[in-house]
């Protein structure tokens, strides 16, 4: 797996929980299903009041109304990042709709856990908040092995820490690929 | 060490462990529901083989109870999966929606049939599985691929987190109760006040509440961040569970000279009604602060407010009074259904008191708690402005992201019904304000 991620950056505030990534009312799909499974990403952050949907203007749809998948791939969050419900699929609909990853100074432990154990997008840990240096729209590069992220248009580079012990579940692709590599059963 | 350091030491086969430490633990119990379960049950046959057995199907719980009473088609489909899933595996505790053996919220159903006992480990697919640490048990929430992971290999890994205790001196005044305490807390240490560490309850204004408002208490606090709220067993524990269960059980008691990450202490005779404004749980304000606040709903209902001591309060408000706001009351249970149709307020039952006062009844489930399909009872459709005593008031928690929600005690929420704006409870808790009557 390549350890850069290159992309377009959806940026959003404080204390986004599993409700504004995937409303309670769009949980019923199927997570297997081909057809149903594009659901996720089609209402991925749909929850997100419109006015902090892509900021710092807002009223940017995340994804757009007759499409599955978003644009954006990285998002740039402020803090606590998927607090709420445990649900699993709202780090899955973050995947469907094609996001790589998340930066964030801090994330509600079940999002975090549910991201690295089912392999589904990478959470990681920036210093201190980033949503001020980069706009909706902006290109940004993710370097994981020097564990740094830039943004194009400004030049600007900014720390990410470290992925820690978790890194290993995160290199193999999820709980069940880790335990398999490591004869757990 | 300190009770959830004792139960996860225990569950590991170790002697001692230390916070921040990895460890793999034995599940006593794995709860999921209709929303979680099918994607569980897809990965785990995925994973495991399609015919495989679950690791121990007496310890395999699954309680259907979010989206319901709905004409919705995956809704209704999400049942169906989990009943296929239970007749297959031959599961002993599986409560389908339709039968006799229905429940309703998981988190009440649990303690009701038994399964939230001292000293084990609880794993469920829900965030507000926390709320059986009421009973000094290790209760948490995870994901789909960890249940998956759970059903087949009975084990999981944790990392030991650091302990915060609060501790509540003294007496509660008699128009406060435990949701106003857990409100206050995350008021003062926010949503993320406890993000990886466990919330440790304690203190005599704890131990002399009943089994009830210790889960009104434990439930919440992920609304700070918590991966456990846990309150050491006593007698009172003991009680409940022994009335609910023969199955056996060790408690186990934090050391005296137990390490804690922080140590915070409340004086209860300062405590006051609290609400938490829109849109987020740790958006305090005393109910002084925002008394006279317009309006247009009341909900009495899920796993934090919607057992029968909530019921109770919001019952002795709102007897021989009429409501303003469309009020809901939804019992988080079957058996709390029942109990309104026979716990009596002077002679009258709480069902009908209810009824009188013009409130909507709605059968046990999560019901509008978490919005779901928009024919979900109670579910906020438009810009309604609700007082609820739910757990949730992020943006479109209710239903719709226009709503507003503010979150209060049962006593608060009757009190707001009756006069449309909020309302300080005070105003109709006197000394004559009847209590329950024995049974
Ligand atoms: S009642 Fe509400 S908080 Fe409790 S389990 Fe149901 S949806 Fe979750």
């Amino acid at each position: 797996m390549s350890n850069t991620i290159k992309g377009k950056v959806f940026v959003l505030g404080d204390n986004i929980d599993t409700d504004q990534i995937i409303p309670a009312g769009h949980l019923m799909y199927s997570l297997e299903d081909p057809e149903e499974k594009k659901f996720y990403g089609r209402y991925a952050l749909s929850g997100v009041p419109d006015e902090q949907s892509g900021l710092p203007d807002g009223g940017i749809p995340f994804t757009p109304e007759d499409q599955f998948e978003s644009e954006f791939d990285i998002i740039v969050a402020g803090r606590n990042f998927g607090c709420g419900s445990s649900r699993e699929h709202a780090p899955f609909a973050l995947q469907q709709a094609g996001v790589k990853a998340v930066v964030s100074p801090s994330y509600a432990r079940i999002f975090y856990r549910n991201a690295v154990d089912g392999g589904f997008v990478v959470p990681i840990e920036s210093r201190g908040d980033l949503t001020e240096h980069f706009n909706t729209g902006d290109t940004a590069w993710i370097d994981r092995d020097n564990n740094k992220m830039i943004n194009e248009r400004t030049g600007e580079e900014f720390e990410l820490l470290e992925l820690g012990e978790v890194a290993h579940i995160v290199d193999a692709g999820g709980i069940f690929e880790y335990a398999r590599q490591n004869n757990m059963f | 060490m300190n009770l959830t350091e004792k139960i996860l030491a225990k569950a590991a086969g170790r002697k001692s462990v230390e916070a921040g430490e990895n460890i793999w633990v034995d599940v006593d119990i794995l709860m999921t529901h209709d929303v979680c379960g099918p994607p569980a049950i897809d990965i785990f046959k995925k994973q495991f083989g399609q015919n495989a057995p679950v690791w121990d199907k007496n310890r395999l719980v699954i309680i259907p109870d979010h989206f319901i009473h709905t004409n919705d088609y995956y809704a209704n489909r999400n049942v169906d999966l989990l009943r296929k899933f239970a007749s297959e595996q031959q599961l002993p505790y599986y409560y389908d929606v339709g039968g006799e053996d229905y429940k309703g919220v998981c988190h009440i159903a649990l303690p009701e049939e038994g399964f939230t006992r001292p000293g084990e480990v609880l794993f469920g697919t829900d965030s507000h599985t926390c709320n059986a640490g009421a009973f000094g048990q290790f209760a948490t929430g995870i994901g789909n691929t960890d249940a998956a992971f759970i059903m087949g290999t009975g084990k999981l890994w944790v990392k030991v987190p650091e302990t915060m205790k609060f501790i509540f001196e003294g007496e509660i005044p008699p128009y406060v109760m435990a949701k106003d305490l857990i409100l206050q807390i995350i008021g003062d240490i926010g949503v993320d006040g406890a993000t990886y560490r466990t919330m440790e309850f304690a203190g005599d204004g704890i131990m002399n509440l009943d089994m009830e408002s210790r889960m009104t208490m434990t439930n919440m606090v992920i609304e700070a961040g918590g991966k456990n709220g846990v309150i050491e067993p006593d007698e009172v524990t003991y009680d409940y569970v022994r009335q609910r269960t023969s199955a056996q059980f060790e408690p186990v008691f934090g050391d005296t000279d137990a390490r804690y990450h922080s140590v915070r202490r409340y004086q209860c005779e300062d405590l006051l009604p609290m609400v938490a404004k829109p849109h987020s749980p740790d958006n305090k304000a005393t109910v002084e602060e925002v008394a006279g606040t317009e309006l247009t709903r009341a909900y009495i209902g899920s796993c934090t407010g919607g057992k029968t001591s909530d019921f109770v309060a919001a019952a002795r408000i709102l007897k021989g009074k009429t409501v303003k706001l469309d009020t809901y009351v939804v019992p988080a249970t079957t058996e709390i259904t029942r109990d309104l149709k026979t716990i009596t307020i002077d002679g009258q039952t709480l069902w009908s008191i209810f009824e009188e006062a013009g409130a909507k009844i709605g059968d046990a489930s999560c019901a509008a708690c978490l919005g779901g399909p928009p024919d979900t009872f109670g579910r906020l459709n438009g810009q309604e402005v609700c007082i609820s005593t739910t757990n949730r008031n992020f943006p479109g928690r209710m239903g719709s992201k226009q709503a507003s929600v503010y979150l209060a005690s049962p006593y608060t929420v009757a009190s707001s019904a009756i006069t449309g704006k909020i309302t300080d409870p005070r105003e109709y808790l006197t000394e004559g304000t009847p209590m329950a009557d024995a049974v």
